[in-house]
């Protein structure tokens, strides 16, 4: 389907990244946003409190992050898309109620603006420090998507996507920027809303009183319904049935959790997006993603100039991860370079996905500011060596 | 078993609940059974549409009852039904949303979420289902636990505060404030009746027997015992001011119903405001645009 023109501002602009998501997510359709202030996130939810109104719509100013994304599910079975925006610490808030999310099916958009940590940290200065948080962050098993853009543009284009991702797969999906992109201004173009292509959420439509929320279809994802249209439907954060009703033994846990998994997981390929640049004859390849991959480029470019054979790969989607091109690659390549502005988490991915067939090397930064591309470019000329 | 097999006659209340979910989990004696027939009741005699009414629990003994209720429900997390339950009435401003749940989860976890939707006049009804305990976990001291009782986690006795349940609620901006024990079953009733028809945030707190724990670490007796102790002690007082309803170990518990005054709501509040500032420009929302 085509987006509702009415929330989407065509034309050229100068944005930041944090107006952009709410731009992005006014052209997906979002409809409702419940969030809470918090730098450098905040001016995501202004610029839609501005909008909304115009647009037709709710903003909503919660009590706190907790209540945000409860308020988000509460609106997505009622029928609405759905978003909010937060950094570290509300990240931390969210993450009972992102078990919810995912445990329920529900389809919704998280973008966090990440900013340094541990606990209020860095509130002004960027950081990359939540990347494994927004896998692993909520507890029990289950599987999420990520997107990171590097761009204001960027921003815009993969709030849509990750509405069109969530709605597709019935899960959370993340836009995991950080404080320099959110912060950054640049043009922006919105295409015409006949150009944005939208994915529908998946309706049910058969008799009423046979609706089953939890019931996979052909491509393991469930139908939906809203509240208030006479299916009189159950669900439930406890381990369930089809039916939505809980059931506490072993053997619907494992129906049940295998099932969040595997929708992702074997879903993997098609979700997944990267960017790779001249990696053809590359034997050191530098994986990175947000912010990080631009301050790359200039480490790369000197890397080039001094003779060595490098190439890039930079993640769009983050989780689910690029496991398969990872490994094809560490059987070509000497090493991967991976900076990232934390002291080590999606270096693990690539470390456990290279297998030992090449190297890894990490340029950390624990935040408040991107790398110096010289550290970069010193690690990519001792992993050429 | 099917249908017409069945020896006993059936009951008005089957209609109104999932009956393939039935036994629930309950103990004998339990108050909060009680409290769904009333809720049921209330229902039946509103003559609403049942499809446009949502329930919504949190996580306890009374967190169970969403999945008991034959309406569109959701079993959320602890202490956040209240904000799922706003997002619901938000998305669908035409439904009546309940929601329905114990005193840890709406004013111990939940507290935070309690206070600010009643300060929006949120429409919403809460049913506050007070058994002075967490019970779920085996009978932990509560927000709502009177000074002296004895729980599993105050076992030489309580001795903090607790919360007057209508007092904060009239504080924080409900609109419809009311308490009832599980012996005012007619009462209760009405009280849900009325919040049904009431627009803003009404809240009902029905105070109940949890028999198995709170009684009986107290030495209270069966649940014949509480009923009776609540028969002895419960005073009701319409209008009372909400300041003096404190209730203590073994106590008079004062009931009735408090607060019941118009107020704009949440989106009344929004759609005029709004309206006014941008004209025109401002199609107010969840109103019929026909």
């Amino acid at each position: 389907m085509k987006a509702d023109p009415k929330g989407v501002l065509t034309g050229s602009h100068y944005l930041d990244g944090d107006y952009a998501i709410a731009e992005g997510a006014l052209a997906a359709g979002c409809r409702f946003f419940a969030g809470y202030p918090i730098t450098p996130s905040t001016e995501t939810a202004e610029r839609f409190a501005e909008r909304i109104p115009m647009v037709g719509g709710i903003f909503i100013q919660m009590e706190d992050e907790i209540a945000s994304i409860a308020a988000l599910i509460g609106a997505v079975w009622g029928g609405m898309k759905a978003m909010t925006v937060t950094s570290g610490p509300g990240f931390s808030l969210m993450m009972e109620n992102i078990g919810l999310a995912c445990m329920l099916e529900t389809p919704l958009v998280i973008a966090n603006v990440q900013r340094g940590g541990p606990s209020t940290g860095l509130p002004t200065l960027t950081g990359q420090q939540d990347m494994m948080q927004v896998r692993w962050g909520s507890h029990g098993d289950y599987e999420i998507i990520a997107l990171s853009p590097d761009s204001p543009q960027e921003c815009f284009d993969l709030t849509i996507k990750a509405f069109n991702l969530s709605e597709m797969y019935r899960v959370p999906t993340f836009i995991m920027t950080d404080e320099c992109v959110g912060h950054m201004h640049e043009k922006v173009v919105i295409p015409p809303a006949e150009e944005i292509e939208l994915v529908e959420r998946k309706w049910y439509t058969g008799p009423k009183d046979k609706y089953l929320p939890f019931k996979p279809d052909k491509d393991m994802i469930p139908f939906m319904v809203k509240v208030g249209e006479g299916y009189r439907f159950h669900i439930t954060g406890l381990t369930h049935d089809e039916r939505g009703y809980p059931v506490i033994n072993a053997e619907c846990q494992n129906k049940c959790v295998p099932h969040l998994v595997d929708k992702i997981k074997l879903n993997a390929e098609k979700i997944i997006e990267f960017q790779e640049d001249e990696t053809d004859d590359a034997e050191v390849v530098v994986v990175s993603y947000g912010i990080t991959s631009r301050v790359s480029i200039r480490a790369v470019q000197q890397a080039r100039k001094a003779g060595i054979k490098v190439g890039t790969l930079r993640l769009i989607t983050v989780w689910p991860f690029p496991e398969r091109r990872i490994r094809e690659l560490a059987g070509k390549i000497k090493a991967f370079v991976v900076p990232e502005i934390n002291y080590g988490q999606m270096v693990y991915e690539v470390e456990r996905c290279a297998a030992g067939k090449a190297s890894v090397y990490h340029v950390p930064h624990c935040g408040g500011w991107v790398h110096d591309p010289k550290d970069i470019f010193k690690v990519i000329k001792e992993a050429a060596k | 078993m099917k249908e017409e097999d069945r020896l006993e006659e059936r009951n008005p209340i089957e209609d109104f609940l999932r009956m393939d979910r039935i036994p629930h989990i309950w103990c004998p004696g339990c108050g909060i059974g009680t409290v769904v027939s009333s809720f049921a009741e209330a229902l039946r005699k509103s003559k609403l549409n049942l499809d446009k009414v949502a329930i919504l629990s949190g996580i306890g003994c009374t967190g169970r009852v969403a999945g008991y209720v034959k309406l569109d429900s959701i079993h959320t997390t602890h202490g956040r039904a209240i904000p799922v339950a706003t997002g619901v009435k938000l998305a669908n401003p035409e439904l009546k949303v309940v929601v329905f749940s114990g005193d840890g989860d709406i004013v111990g976890i939940g507290g935070n979420h309690f206070i600010h939707a009643a300060r929006r006049n949120m429409d919403l009804i809460v049913i506050c289902v007070n058994n002075f305990n967490y019970a779920m976990t085996g009978g932990q001291v509560a927000a709502t636990t009177p000074i002296l009782a004895n729980l599993s986690t105050a076992p030489y006795g309580n001795f903090e505060y607790p919360f007057n349940l209508p007092y904060l609620a009239e504080a924080s901006g409900a609109t419809y404030v009311a308490r009832w024990t599980a012996l005012h079953l007619r009462r209760v009733t009405k009280s849900i009746q009325e919040a049904l028809e009431h627009r803003g945030f009404s809240f009902i707190e029905v105070i109940t027997p949890c028999v198995t724990l709170y009684a009986r670490r107290n030495r209270l007796g069966d649940g014949l015992n509480l009923l009776k102790y609540y028969y002895e002690n419960s005073e009701i007082q319409h209008g009372a001011d909400t300041r003096t309803l404190d209730i203590s170990y073994q106590g008079k518990i004062i009931v009735g119903k408090f607060v019941h005054k118009q107020k704009p709501t949440f989106l009344d509040c929004m759609n005029e405001h709004l309206s006014k500032v941008l004209g025109n420009k401002y199609k107010p929302y969840g109103v019929s645009h026909d």
